[in-house]
């Protein structure tokens, strides 16, 4: 289980979204190639934009399809980021 | 170019003030401006500052102001931002609580930093910073994704202390909404462009549902989603069009999303004078800023049956002979 604290990569409101590509690209996407699981950990995040959620997940859940929520872990998301994460979500799955 | 800074320019009333641009000359730019009293929304000053970051200084001529409000153009930085020099004396007071000066942005990570200042200026409260950080975000970073201007986002800011509302405003000049969006979807004007660039789910990235794995298409609809919610005026003008969101009535109950902006209540024009790029103006009331989580609820919602909707009207039909 491979842990990615987002706070101190993104700041406490998520919307860089080329962070979040190289969060993906870097650490989220090299993790899952190797079966593993992955925790994003949103300890003291406010908000994230939608962009930044969708730079963050959306090419995962295309690549490895809706079967890699099961590996991947949002941890400590306030209201707002667990709804921010769950529209893209659910977004991607009326998409594929 | 001329521009005029009339005596008053609002979201609600700036139609005239675009109506009276004139593009004629490009290489030179006048600024003129009401004699007695200048009231302009923050969009209207990026505005200037976005056709005047296009020429060398020598080319802006900007008429002496004789209105009695010239010192706030001055506050706002507008002379200082296209390198005029200014008579006009102020005494510098923390701008504090009031207004975000105008601002170049051209890259992302200045777009962040931006952010960060951006709130402790405004003084507010989490719960209203919220939704200005997202639209700020959001608009900014299309600009810089999308607009291929090589100024950057042009941004100003002000709190009006008597409406409670922050007014934002927001110009580029760049390609446009219609030459984005025309890579992947066929529009034939500037204002179907800007009726598209505001679905959710639509971007010029690509055709696919679900947009790249960069872009989605809904960072707009979140923001109109965000005015539509508060009440607030929201404005989009690219090309020759502009597209402007409504009030909604006080004592309308339920207030519903649409995923189609022209069923939303709004006013557009076509035939305006060319804007080479896009500007968009929003207010922001911060007297209705309605829970931010709860305006999530609408927005999944509308977003998710948009999306199914626009798929199934993909389906193959049996034919039945």
């Amino acid at each position: 289980m491979i842990e990615i604290k987002l706070l101190p990569l993104i700041g406490n409101f998520a919307e860089n979204k080329d962070i979040a590509r190289d969060i993906r690209i870097k650490k989220v996407i090299p993790a899952l190639e190797k079966g593993e699981e992955i925790t994003l950990d949103f300890e003291g995040v406010e908000s994230a934009t939608q962009s930044f959620i969708h730079a963050l997940i959306s090419d995962v859940l295309r690549k490895y399809g809706t079967d890699v929520l099961d590996r991947i872990y949002f941890k400590k998301c306030n209201e707002t980021v667990q709804k921010i994460i769950s529209i893209v979500v659910d977004y991607m799955q009326e998409t594929e | 170019m001329r521009i005029h800074l009339p005596n008053s320019a609002f979201l609600g009333n700036i139609d005239p003030f675009i109506q009276a641009f004139d593009r004629s000359d490009l290489n030179k730019l006048e600024i003129t401006a009401n004699k007695k009293w200048i009231s302009v929304h923050p969009v209207v000053l990026s505005m200037v500052v976005a056709l005047g970051l296009t020429l060398n200084t020598k080319d802006i001529h900007f008429e002496k102001l004789e209105a009695t409000s010239k010192h706030y153009l001055e506050r706002m930085g507008l002379f200082k931002i296209l390198g005029l020099k200014s008579e006009i004396r102020i005494t510098e007071h923390e701008p504090a609580g009031r207004f975000i000066p105008l601002t170049k942005i051209d890259n992302s990570d200045g777009l962040t930093e931006f952010i960060t200042e951006m709130i402790p200026l405004l003084h507010l409260e989490p719960e209203e910073a919220a939704p200005i950080k997202y639209v700020v975000s959001e608009l900014v970073r299309n600009v810089l994704e999308h607009s291929r201007s090589d100024y950057g986002a042009i941004l100003s800011a002000q709190y009006y202390k008597k409406s409670n509302t922050i007014r934002i405003g927001i110009a580029d000049i760049g390609v446009g909404i219609k030459k984005t969006i025309n890579k992947s979807h066929a529009a034939a004007t500037h204002l179907e462009a800007i009726r598209l660039a505001l679905m959710p789910g639509i971007t010029g990235t690509t055709k696919r549902e679900g947009g790249t794995e960069f872009n989605a298409g809904a960072g707009l609809f979140f923001i109109k989603s965000i005015a539509t919610v508060n009440r607030d005026f929201f404005l989009m003008y690219s090309g020759d069009a502009m597209y402007k969101l409504l009030k909604n009535k006080p004592n309308e109950k339920h207030i519903r999303l649409h995923a189609d902006p022209f069923k939303d209540r709004h006013s557009k024009k076509e035939g305006l004078p060319e804007w080479k790029g896009t500007v968009v103006g929003v207010d922001i009331s911060l007297d209705s800023t309605k829970e931010f989580s709860a305006l999530l609820d609408m927005i999944r919602e509308t977003y998710v049956t948009t999306v199914r909707e626009r798929k199934k009207e993909k389906y193959r039909r049996p034919r039945f002979i």
